[in-house]
């Protein structure tokens, strides 16, 4: 395993050199805020960030997304017919991101990359990146990545992890598209020694100061139609305002929609994210609504990251403990309460563990 | 990376009122590459999305058999935008199918078995293509009896009229045509509900007889106890689902009951499997 010292000075001027052959995204502070942007020349980004507001899935997956460009021109050859769009080739550098947002692109990928189909513009986007993840030295009180099956120096879905060690970064390198990147940025330099050891002692900390603990070890066990059937849903629902926050700023949040947008003679086929937390993502054209009622939606949102996603593909839940739901949700809705609600629920009593998060 | 957004293009051949309230067409589509035909290989049961550029995508039942060669059909209710659309269409009009989609009934454990077809109104389009593709000559000797109970509200709301008359003239097919109701003196079919029928017409159940049914809610709801007590089996009876799709391919989310999805595990589905299963469709 190789491990690089990198300088901060060095890290900034590594991050400018990039620039000449990747797309390089950021976290950059935007008000109150951080979220990733494509950085600008001579634009510097801020790495003094918990996390982004946003998830950075947008650089993979943008929400909005031309699939098609098509004419209406009657006169025309191509008249009625799909034409692909061309994407840009440049590789991306996604620079800074949380190792839980890493690893909810491999949670994601299961996704789009299927046995039968193979989602194309997913895929090559995914492909195209490279992941420099930062760790998370200072975890918020609402992450339990620890319980999720990531951790705050979790090297799942990373090219390489880089660790803030003071007046200087540690960053370990994890595959060759990390050690093109690396080179590229000129960040070449051995650590001493003692880094391998110094990342654990950080690592171990950074562990240490996680409050936040889920159970999820009876998900899989549980009958689904038990959950399905449990009597806390209209609860958890009740303060519900179905705004949809939660599946905009979820990493591992991937149902979209696809639309036509027509301009004069000739249009696009896009495709947009979408949310399970609307009533019109079920509405059948005959007015027919099976997920008509708030308490179906919700009771959806949680049973398809916590217990239809464990059952398909027997690989942990569908949730990296990345904790912006929580932080987020106008009405305090807690998916960590929740899945301890699911965990523990014995459908012979009725009764599940409720816990204040 | 072949890409499974992308519809094959087509041509309306031919359109086709099918009910007298004009809100049923079947459309015969023609693929402008005759080799996009070979890559729309599909099984009785299976959906496509018709696409057109402008206004959207919609799945629907492939209504034509595998045994039909050079184009596919489609039955189109008129509904929502795009089939309102859609039934504005021309002949010789070009738009896309993306497909075929989803899984088929599983023609493997159908064959060497009676066949019990029990249908309701517009949910006959996949029904139609079973049909067709069990009387094929290739293919009518690999079922043993097969049995077709299908109803409409009026003689007039049926779909494929003249198709189920040459049909009820069969001697190799049993054809139960029913309608709620008719002041039509001549009418020389079944009068009355699709369950009532079936609890008349409908042979015994055993291992070797399987029910395919599709049709409203309102007559599935209906039909189940009158299986129940012919003593059909709940994993010989078999469904076809709608859900609201956008991708067709197990991605988008839309169509989710529980972990399955309508569009890829389904949209058929037996009883069986539906008993297990959130009642979200």
């Amino acid at each position: 395993m190789k491990i690089v010292q990198i300088d901060k000075s060095q890290w900034t001027s590594g991050i400018e050199k990039l620039k000449e052959a990747y797309r390089v995204f950021a976290p950059v502070k935007n008000d109150l805020f951080h979220d990733f942007k494509a950085l600008e020349k001579d634009e510097a980004p801020d790495f003094n960030f918990q996390n982004t507001r946003l998830s950075p899935k947008s650089i993979v997956y943008p929400q909005s997304e031309i699939l098609f460009r098509y004419s209406l021109d009657r006169e025309s050859e191509e008249y009625g017919i799909l034409k692909e769009d061309v994407k840009e080739k440049t590789p991306k550098a996604v620079i800074g991101i949380r190792p839980c947002d890493a690893y909810s692109f491999i949670l994601v990928k299961r996704n789009f990359d299927t046995p039968e189909y193979k989602d194309p513009y997913w895929l090559e986007e995914y492909q195209k990146s490279t992941f420099i993840g930062m760790a998370c030295n200072n975890p918020h009180p609402t992450c339990f990545c620890t319980s999720a099956g990531s951790g705050p120096f979790n090297e799942e879905g990373l090219d390489a992890l880089v660790v803030d060690d003071g007046d200087h970064y540690l960053g370990k390198l994890l595959t060759e598209k990390g050690e093109k990147l690396f080179s590229a940025a000129g960040w070449t330099t051995e650590a001493e020694a003692s880094a391998e050891s110094r990342i654990e002692e950080l690592k171990a900390e950074a562990e240490s100061k996680m409050t936040s603990r889920v159970g999820t070890d009876n998900l899989k066990n549980q009958k689904m139609l038990d959950l399905y059937e449990a009597p806390f849903w209209e609860e958890i629902a009740f303060s519900c305002i179905n705004c949809g926050t939660c599946t905009y700023v979820c990493p591992t949040c991937w149902c979209f929609d696809i639309q036509d947008e027509t301009s004069g003679k000739s249009g696009v086929r896009i495709r947009n994210w979408d949310s399970c937390m609307f009533p019109l993502f079920t509405l059948h054209a005959s007015g027919h609504n099976p997920r008509g009622n708030k308490v179906d939606r919700v009771r959806q949102r949680f049973m398809h990251k916590l217990k239809y996603y464990v059952d398909k593909y027997d690989n942990g839940i569908q949730c990296t403990g990345c904790g912006r739901c929580v932080r987020m949700c106008p009405v305090n809705i807690d998916i960590r309460r929740v899945c301890n609600m699911m965990n523990s629920y014995d459908p012979e009593s009725c009764v599940c563990e409720v816990t204040s998060a | 990376m072949q890409n499974p957004y992308y519809p094959y293009p087509v041509r309306i051949d031919e359109i086709f009122t099918e009910t007298e309230d004009k809100t049923l067409k079947t459309f015969k589509f023609v693929f402008l590459d005759p080799e996009d035909e070979e890559r729309f290989a599909y099984q009785p049961g299976q959906f496509a999305e018709l696409s057109i550029p402008g206004m959207g995508e919609i799945p629907i039942g492939i209504a034509s058999s595998p045994t039909e060669k050079g184009f596919v059909k489609f039955t189109v209710f008129k509904t929502g935008k795009v089939t309102n659309y859609l039934h504005s269409m021309k002949e010789g009009d070009i738009m896309g199918i993306r497909g075929p989609l989803g899984n088929a009934f599983p023609w493997e454990t159908l064959e060497g078995k009676n066949i019990v077809i029990i249908g309701g109104g517009f949910a006959f389009t996949t029904l139609r293509s079973s049909i067709v593709h069990m009387i094929d000559p290739a293919n009518r000797e690999k079922f043993k009896d097969i049995h077709v109970i299908y109803g409409a509200r009026s003689p007039g709301m049926l779909l494929y009229k003249d198709e189920l008359e040459s049909w009820a003239e069969r001697e190799d097919l049993n054809m139960h045509i029913t309608v709620d109701g008719t002041d039509d003196p001549d009418w020389k079919h079944h009068t009355g509900f699709v369950p009532a029928v079936t609890e008349q017409e409908s042979p015994n159940a055993d291992d070797d007889t399987y029910a395919i049914v599709c049709g409203p809610p309102i007559m599935i709801k209906f039909t189940q106890p009158v299986l129940d007590n012919l003593g059909f089996k709940h994993d010989h009876i078999l469904m076809s689902l709608e859900n609201r799709m956008k991708c067709g391919i197990g991605m988008c989310g839309h169509c989710n009951i529980g972990e399955k999805l309508v569009c890829k595990d389904g949209p058929v589905f037996t009883l069986a499997q539906l008993n297990e299963m959130p009642k979200e469709y």
